[in-house]
């Protein structure tokens, strides 16, 4: 059976030049300026695995994302990803949102493209890393969720997810419509084709406000965002040192030891 | 004047990157010590629309024209300019049909060429000239409704797995007539494939032609004008397809350089802080600017359909000069790191240093050019 699939996707620095993002003191946020911007890792494996299902079942997927007009450009990747269909949420007044009023909104904005019957999301993104949107939107869109999934099997109108845990994994069935995050283990993401890029050209993403998608001024932005962050600071990573003297023999023993006791050996 | 890329071009990049990064920057190093062409890679680059784009979207390519095939090949050989040297070979290979193919040639071949179910070769030089093709002695004679071709090729790039050879003969004095010839026609014999030094996993080689028959509808042109088709495809398409390669080259050259002074230590200071490093550095950086102009300029006159002989000749020379100029300082930078065949500049050393004679020698280039050069007298 055909699908109606949506995708939430986020427009995120690029992680691979994560040494050049600052934060603002002032505001507590990430200094996007400089860096280039890319689909969120996990998101484009939310994103294969839709297309995946597609190709399997048939169906439609809608990507979702949320951020300001140059998020445009992740959007237009997923369709040349093979996206049908690419909704952006843009208006400056969504500035600020935290989880919940992102979630909040997305779910408003998934109400209005229609009925679906799984949205798939990456299980957190690079940037903030809470990991909580998927979980708050399902909340929202009154339908279960399982997190942290890695393989994905849907069968008429149930889903069989396994879900990574720290030692091991929970197989879980859910009835659709439902809410799945996914980690890298999922899939590889594929590689948008030339034909791919042309056909993304060619489908307008299309752009709404806050009132298009039915959310008030009170539940967007800072204004909607219950979470305060009081501080952000960077990490400074220092190596732990040890150094041992002696002849070499004692040297490499002593060394093969601490091997083995670091390793649990 | 504007010198940006359009969206559709900045995301092929993004693909092209992507690819490379992924999936042949995991390859180069057996492909370096095999000489083998990675076959997968080579279908993985047709699936992704990188062997159709200069072949027009009514026969199954995609049309993205000359500036998008510079960027595909750039940063290709960016990882593997064995690889973007393949490709470049699959467009020079097409170029013929695309450019003086008929209707129903076209219609035959560019959508099998596009989808890589057909690869074709550009097999024009011969032991006894490449340069100067009035040299070459392949010959084809008429017999009926067939052509009976007849000589031997050499360097020739993709040869071993291409399904149809690009072949230029004489057919009469001082006339040649180009044929597209299936390989698996009586009489193609593959020869020996050339041990190179550097753009190892690109195979080159040699091919027979043993009195081989082909049926009339496989001359490409007109009869007799054989020389234009050859000179024309390798002009337009194989001469910048070896500069894109140079470009890789060389932006691999800078990155690498750049990566290796800031990290490299040395009197308790990073390497980069040294002036005579930094003079290193602005050699390549200059070295990549100026080519990166005379590739994406020669590619952009391309594409509005301006002739561009001189430009064609200008980048290629250009490009591939740097190339090796880069290389060569990037192995400096590296101290004795740099030649060791673990370490990456003594590799884009010695594919640059195979570039110089590729598609006409830094000599070819200066003769096309002279042409206009004396053209400027007021």
């Amino acid at each position: 059976m055909p699908y109606e699939l949506v995708v939430c996707i986020k427009q995120v620095p690029d992680p691979r030049f994560i040494s050049r993002i600052r934060i603002n003191p002032e505001t507590k946020t990430i200094i996007r300026e400089g860096v280039p911007a890319v689909i969120n890792p996990l998101d484009k494996h939310a994103l294969e695995e839709a297309l995946r299902i597609r190709e399997q079942h048939g169906g439609r997927v809608t990507v979702v994302s949320m951020g300001p007009l140059q998020a445009e450009d992740a959007c237009k990747e997923a369709l040349a990803m093979g996206a049908d269909r690419a909704v952006l949420i843009t208006d400056r007044r969504l500035a600020g949102s935290d989880t919940l009023a992102t979630a909040l909104a997305l779910s408003k904005a998934i109400r209005r493209i229609g009925g679906f019957d799984l949205v798939l999301c990456g299980a957190e993104t690079v940037d903030g890393s809470t990991g909580q949107v998927p979980p708050q939107l399902a909340e929202f869109l009154g339908v279960p969720h399982v997190t942290r999934v890695f393989s994905l099997a849907l069968k008429g109108r149930e889903a069989e997810a396994k879900a990574a845990l720290e030692y091991g994994y929970r197989r879980v069935l859910l009835r659709l419509p439902a809410v799945v995050s996914v980690i890298r283990e999922i899939n590889e993401p594929r590689i948008p084709s030339v034909s791919g890029i042309l056909r993304a050209h060619q489908i307008p993403v299309e752009k709404w406000t806050i009132e298009d998608i039915g959310l008030s001024e009170d539940e967007a932005g800072i204004k909607g965002s219950p979470t305060i962050v009081s501080d952000v600071y960077e990490i400074e990573v220092r190596r732990k040192r040890e150094v041992f003297q002696g002849p070499p023999e004692e040297a490499a023993r002593w060394l093969f030891e601490r091997i083995v006791s670091v390793l649990g050996g | 004047m504007e010198f940006t890329f359009t969206s559709k071009q900045e995301m092929l990049r993004k693909a092209a990157r992507e690819f490379a990064e992924r999936e042949v920057a995991p390859r180069v190093q057996e492909m370096d010590e095999t000489g083998e062409v990675p076959m997968d890679l080579v279908k993985k680059m047709f699936d992704l629309g990188f062997g159709g784009l200069l072949i027009p979207q009514e026969y199954g390519g995609s049309g993205m024209g000359h500036v998008a095939r510079m960027i595909v090949i750039e940063e290709i050989s960016r990882i593997s300019p064995p690889l973007g040297f393949t490709l470049q070979i699959v467009h020079l290979g097409q170029a013929p049909v695309i450019y003086f193919g008929s209707e129903e040639q076209k219609r035959k071949w560019l959508p099998e060429l596009a989808k890589g179910a057909l690869i074709a070769s550009s097999a024009v030089t011969e032991p006894t000239g490449g340069s100067d093709v009035l040299g070459i002695q392949t010959t084809a004679r008429k017999e009926g409704d067939e052509w009976v071709i007849s000589g031997r090729k050499c360097f020739i790039t993709n040869a071993h797995f291409s399904n149809i050879h690009g072949v230029l003969a004489k057919t009469g004095d001082r006339e040649f007539s180009y044929f597209m010839v299936e390989a698996d026609r009586p009489g193609v014999k593959l020869g020996r494939k050339e041990d190179k030094f550097g753009l190892r996993g690109c195979v080159t080689g040699e091919i027979a032609f043993d009195e081989v028959r082909v049926p009339e509808e496989n001359l490409v042109g007109s009869p007799g004008k054989g020389l234009r088709v050859a000179l024309a495809s390798i002009s337009n398409v194989g001469r910048p397809g070896v500069a894109a390669v140079a470009l890789g080259i060389l932006r691999r050259c800078l990155e690498e350089a750049a990566k290796y002074a800031k990290e490299r230590k040395l009197y308790g200071k990073p390497i980069s802080d040294l002036q005579a490093i930094q003079w290193k550095l602005t050699d390549i950086y200059m070295d990549y600017q100026t080519s990166w102009l005379l590739v994406y300029y020669a590619a952009w006159l391309r594409d509005q359909n301006i002739r561009v002989d001189a430009e064609n000749a200008m980048c290629k020379l250009w490009a591939t000069e740097a190339a090796v100029r880069a290389a060569k300082l990037l192995t400096e930078v590296f101290g004795a790191y740099g030649v060791l065949r673990e370490y990456v500049p003594q590799r884009l050393l010695r594919d640059a240093q195979v570039l110089i004679p590729s598609a006409g020698t830094s000599d070819i280039m200066r003769v096309v050019m002279a042409r206009k050069a004396l053209e400027f007298s007021p």
